[in-house]
């Protein structure tokens, strides 16, 4: 009787199953990757030499080279908003951290003599005790994330501004701006920087137990706490991650502009960074998450403001566009505005 | 005493989630100024009856009759217009508003469309005072007592025309003289014609204060009787759905050696209001069945000696070693490990895969850089699906996906892979098929002869005395008794859970 | 005693203190010019936290005050300017716009489950977008019904003015207290916030409440749009980048618990008049750098989620969270 049970539960359930979970494993893949040439194919027919390419004075040029660059900031950003929103998180105050980071770099390299490598490094550990603010408030103190980032949104860029004394900080170092505009093999740094800390986080959390521990807390955390897991420790770690790499993009942003504009350094990315992680597939309700579809999200995001200067409209349109975009994206992912679909769905299924 | 007519009546109620029979044909009838207890242990059903009563689920087949109509709640609040009201456990009022505002909440008096706060008290005042509750209306309603809280419940709800009262565990957090406020509050209403429903598992507070008794089991109603009809020793083999003279055939336990000292040791363990001190040993090599009614402090004491909850009092010894238990991280160091009750909620990890949700307590042991390779995961998962029986296509399904006892099986097989020293199950065959069942059965007893120390706790009499090498047995949070050898046995389990 | 008045008190004793201070520094603090500024200076801001403290009290949150505004000034300036409409029935079609908008949020929310938060991001989103689409400069507005209005004020004895947009202020301010405390509509709010999946059982509409609260919400900022118009005589899309931040902080600094359920419009109010007296102070000072008022508004802000944190922790009889450790699980 044990054996009839068990072997009546094995037939009927297996392989339909599962070829239906890898097509929606895949599609889960696919979208935001389709959605990525499909933008990019839309520029190009906007424009068509969108996918020139030309070498100018061993420096690459052309839209796809600026969509990379440029994207750079929001990558980082997406890549430690990622992790935090993978344990049900979220860190608001990384255009703040940007800011920050920016002007300690701005304001130590024009005004005092150290080298620009303690400089970097100081600013890193300025995002790092950034991060680390975040990760006390939530993990220790168990505010709400949103509220505990919410307080070095608010008082971050007035940080950055005392740094800087109000004024924008513009220096003269050509080790710091390299950061910015440097151009390696024909790439501009900054690619080089996102594509550096994308595969350090991703070996960091993929080739650790760490990935698998933050989607375990970010699934379900009071089983994640039966079964041992220190998870107070996971989410303090993500949102130091999260800091370092605001703390990257800052130096990034202030060196590509030679200076630290406290009050627009950043501003705003931390909602591009959610966006990004948001389109690659990563829940804001926790759980399993996708870096490399992060890193996508955010090239969309900045193919689609490429697109939009490109196509002549105004750049005045990123902001309708996109939020268009996050609305379709949501809908797309509410179980509450597809359930009528898949009903209906359902049911001309039955009916064929 | 009651009229001849049922004032509620439900005929051949059913209800069906899956292939699970949550209600069967149920025939449940209630007279108007009766208590009504509806007795059974977790899973018999008495949560479904009442929410198809109320409203929250709707009914696969059959009736439910109210005054001798038909009747259809479609949600609380459909039910309650209807004259049904329900006050749960969990009190369903709104903590951070006032007494007052709770009682009236969505049909306060208004004057030109602006509330007449001054009324709303004042009426709130009166009513509760009806219930010799004269309390400051005013005042926020979590500042006061559960128990207090639970009578603002019911004066809302009868306040709202109820003609049914129903009362999920309404004791479960009173203390003594608490519950015999709310009897009061119980008996003033049956004295008007109001007939409540009673849902506890304080069976001597079901002889307290109720006139009859309904007791399901699986889904099934299993009898009807008045309880001065009923004495408690007939109820509990209702209960449990054992004849009290059945046994003797029962009870072939296995008897493997048992290693000399205690692997681990309670003393005293106590938590207030969960758990009155409570001593344990149990060596390698031991099977210790922890029996006793749903609320009697199993679940209680496994958490204590999870470091789920700390205790106030008492100390846990590891081969004679004072430990501190602050979290299941230092359970885990010292080599035990939890198979939890509520699989959904502390067990599986739905979006993880079978073989992440395996190796993770194991991970979480080794830290977070020793990491497993995945071959090695692969390894160890294909070992535990194949050691276990786990029915899975393949070691990477979401473990959501499957059935209940394949989540159990991967929840054990977890802790199997962290190679624990002690072993807790709490309810480790509830709520999967018989096929599963039987398998655990023998997981078990095959742990015990490989020389781990386990702790069983289950509802299901018959599993416990046919694996156990002892059998503690608990009542209202307090252990009664500890059975040993050829004590063990249905019978003498059943009358140390009904006797004092 | 009531805890709920106590983080309400220790509001009203900081600003006490905090007057008390500047008014020892500078004794024009007593004046009522000082007094009806904060009201005036404040008005927009204040305006939007109204409507923002019924959403936190319903246990929601609304990001995109800040972009309403702006774009509500340059809707306002266009139809003013381009079409030549009258003042009155510019503003009247902008707050039948804010009120639909708020409302779609609102369905949003509660149809589609999706975060307050992300929501009313995207509404941020599009509201901006749309103020940037319509114009990418300040537009100036030109009418006389401006100059009348401004030319409307009350003059204390020591010259201090309470202008129309201060008055309008008070009136919201009035208006949202009624609100909250003397309607069916505002206990809903609050048993919403308090603890949903038990309002509903007693008989709360949510889906209607929450639709009304992001209504709200929206109609207010747009109304605050309509104030901010009046004073900047302008509408410009880069105007109020970040309000809603201002305006959270005023509704936390004023007692309101971000979890819903608990808080007062009183309160939001000296929470936004603490705003005016920080910032009154460091443009006195002349030597303090103005981004002061961000940081001792954020410090203050911490401080006020670290009292609300350690009340709750300490009254714990909020009685959610004890069940799970005590209770076996039903079935």
């Amino acid at each position: 009787m044990v054996d009839t049970k068990t072997a009546f539960e094995k037939a009927p359930a297996p392989r339909g199953f599962s070829v239906a979970r890898l097509l929606r494993a895949n599609r889960k893949l696919l979208f935001p990757l389709a959605a990525f040439l499909l933008i990019l194919l839309g520029n190009w027919l906007i424009s068509p030499n969108f996918f020139n390419v030309r070498l100018v004075e061993g420096r690459l040029l052309g839209s796809l080279v600026d969509i990379f660059n440029r994207g750079a900031p929001t990558v980082l950003l997406a890549i430690g908003m990622t992790l935090v929103i993978a344990t049900k998180g979220i860190d608001l105050s990384v255009g703040a951290v940007i800011a920050i980071c920016g002007a300690v770099a701005a304001v130590l390299i024009s005004e005092t003599e150290l080298s620009p490598v303690v400089v970097i490094i100081i600013s890193l550990g300025a995002g790092l005790l950034c991060g680390l603010w975040n990760g006390v408030l939530v993990a220790v103190f168990d505010i709400q994330p949103f509220i505990a980032t919410l307080i070095l949104m608010v008082v971050g860029r007035g940080i950055a501004q005392l740094i800087t004394e109000g004024q924008i900080a513009v220096f003269n170092n050509p080790t710091l701006e390299f950061i910015g505009k440097g151009v390696v093999l024909g790439l501009p740094f900054p690619i080089l920087l996102s594509a550096f800390v994308f595969i350090l986080v991703l070996v960091f959390v993929r080739r650790t137990a760490i990935g698998l521990l933050i989607e375990s807390v970010g699934s379900n955390d009071r089983a994640s706490y039966y079964a041992g897991i220190d998870a107070r420790a996971i989410k303090l770690l993500v949102y130091v991650i999260s800091g370092l790499c605001a703390a990257v993009a800052g130096l990034i942003i202030t060196a590509d502009i030679k200076g630290a504009d406290a009050n627009n350094a950043g501003l705003w990315l931390e909602l591009d960074a959610v966006l990004a992680v948001v389109i690659g597939g990563t829940l804001l309700s926790g759980g399993r998450f996708y870096l490399g579809l992060s890193v996508i999200g955010a090239l969309i995001i900045q193919s689609i403001q490429t697109g939009i200067f490109v196509s002549g409209l105004p750049p005045t349109f990123n902001l309708i566009v996109q939020a268009l975009v996050i609305l379709a994206i949501l809908f797309l992912q509410s179980d509450d505005f597809r359930r009528p679909f898949a009903r209906l769905f359902q049911r001309l299924r039955r009916h064929s | 005493m009651v009229d001849q007519v049922p004032l509620l009546q439900t005929q051949k109620l059913t209800k069906t989630f899956g292939s699970v029979h949550a209600l069967a044909q149920v025939d449940f009838n209630l007279y108007a100024g009766e208590v009504h207890a509806v007795l059974g242990e977790n899973g018999a059903g008495k949560s479904t009856l009442v929410k198809l009563i109320t409203g929250v689920y709707h009914k696969d087949d059959g009736t439910i009759l109210l005054d001798g109509q038909s009747i259809h709640p479609q949600n609380p609040h459909d039910a309650q217009s209807l004259g049904i009201s329900a006050v749960y456990q969990e009190i369903n009022l709104v903590p951070t508003l006032s007494v007052a505002e709770n009682i009236y909440l969505g049909h306060q008096p208004t004057r030109f469309g602006f509330i007449n706060m001054r009324r709303v008290n004042a009426q709130a005042k009166a009513l509760l005072q009806t219930y010799n509750l004269d309390i400051d209306v005013t005042r926020t309603l979590s500042t006061y007592s559960v128990a207090i809280q639970q009578i603002v419940a019911i004066a809302r709800g009868i306040d709202m025309s109820a003609k049914v009262l129903i009362l999920d565990e309404p004791t479960a957090s009173l203390d003594a003289a608490e519950v015999q406020m709310l009897f009061k509050v119980m008996r003033t209403l049956t004295a008007q014609g109001i007939a409540i429903i009673l849902i506890t598992h304080f069976l001597d507070q079901v002889y307290q204060i109720a006139d009859r008794i309904t007791v399901l089991r699986n889904g099934e109603k299993v009898g009807e009787q008045l309880v001065k009809d009923l004495p408690k020793r007939q109820l509990i083999s209702l209960m449990l759905g054992r004849e009290f003279a059945e046994i003797a055939a029962a009870g072939e336990s296995v008897a493997p050696p048992i290693s000399a000292d205690a692997f681990v040791q309670a003393r005293g363990l106590a938590r207030k209001g969960m758990l009155q001190p409570f001593d344990l040993r149990i060596a390698k090599g031991e099977i210790v069945g922890l029996a006793g009614l749903l609320g009697s402090g199993r679940t209680e004491a496994a958490q204590l000696l999870f470091g789920i909850v700390h205790s106030d009092a008492g100390e846990v010894q590891v081969k004679g070693q004072r430990i501190t238990l602050k979290s299941p991280r230092d359970a885990v160091r010292h080599g035990f490990a939890l198979c939890p009750e509520d699989r959904k909620v502390e067990g599986i990890i739905p979006e993880l895969t079978v073989r992440e949700n395996i190796i993770l307590a194991l991970q979480a042991k080794q830290g977070w850089f020793d990491f497993l390779s995945t071959a090695r995961q692969e390894a160890i998962a294909q070992e535990m699906i194949t050691a276990l029986r786990i029915v899975t296509p393949d070691s990477s399904k979401p473990v959501g996906e499957l059935s209940g006892g394949n989540q159990q099986k991967v929840i054990l097989a977890r802790w199997l892979a962290a190679q624990p020293e002690f072993l807790i199950l709490d309810e480790p065959t509830r709520g999967i098929d018989v096929g599963a069942h039987a398998e655990i059965i023998n997981i078990i007893k095959r742990l015990c002869s490989e020389g781990l120390a386990l702790l069983v706790i289950s509802s299901e009499l018959s599993e416990v005395v046919d694996y156990s090498n002892r059998v503690v047995v608990l009542r209202d949070r307090q252990k009664l008794t500890e059975l040993t050898g050829d004590d063990i046995n249905e019978t003498t389990v059943m009358r140390a859970i009904a006797e004092k | 005693m009531r805890s709920r008045i106590f983080p309400l008190i220790v509001t009203f004793v900081v600003f006490v203190a905090l007057y008390l201070i500047g008014f020892q520094r500078f004794p024009a603090f007593g004046t009522t010019r000082v007094i009806a500024n904060f009201l005036t200076d404040k008005s927009f801001l204040g305006i939007a936290a109204v409507g923002m403290t019924f959403v936190i009290i319903s246990g929601g949150i609304d990001l995109s005050v800040g972009s309403v505004i702006a774009f509500t000034g340059v809707l306002c300036a266009l139809l003013i300017g381009e079409l030549g409409m009258h003042p009155l029935a510019a503003f009247g079609i902008a707050l039948v716009i804010g009120a639909a908008f708020g409302a779609a949020m609102g369905a949003v929310i509660h149809y589609f489950k999706i975060p307050a938060f992300i929501v009313t991001l995207a509404g941020m989103f599009l509201a901006r977008g749309g103020a940037f689409v319509l114009s990418q400069e300040s537009i100036p507005i030109e009418h006389p019904f401006f100059a009348q209005i401004s030319d409307i004020y009350y003059v204390f004895p020591d010259r201090g003015r309470l202008t129309v947009i201060a008055v309008l202020f008070l009136i919201v301010l009035l208006v949202g207290i009624l609100l909250a405390h003397y309607t069916r509509f505002g206990r809903n709010v609050y048993g919403l916030g308090g603890n949903s999946t038990a309002a509903l059982l007693l008989g709360v509409p949510v889906g209607r409440t929450t639709i009304m609260v992001y209504m709200l919400s929206s109609l207010l900022a747009t109304l605050a749009g309509v104030v901010y118009t009046l004073y900047t005589r302008s509408g410009y899309p880069r105007a109020t980048i970040g309000l809603e931040l201002d305006a959270i902080a005023a509704v936390v600094i004023g007692g309101t618990l971000l979890t819903g359920g608990v808080g007062y419009i009183a309160g939001t109010f000296i929470g936004v008049m603490i705003q005016g007296v920080i910032q009154t102070y460091i443009n006195f000072d002349g030597t303090l750098n103005s981004w002061w008022t961000k940081i001792a508004i954020g410090m203050l802000l911490f401080f006020f989620i670290a009292l609300q944190k350690f009340l709750t922790n300490y009254r714990g009889n909020f009685g959610l969270s004890r069940k799970r450790a005590v209770a076996p699980a039903g079935d």
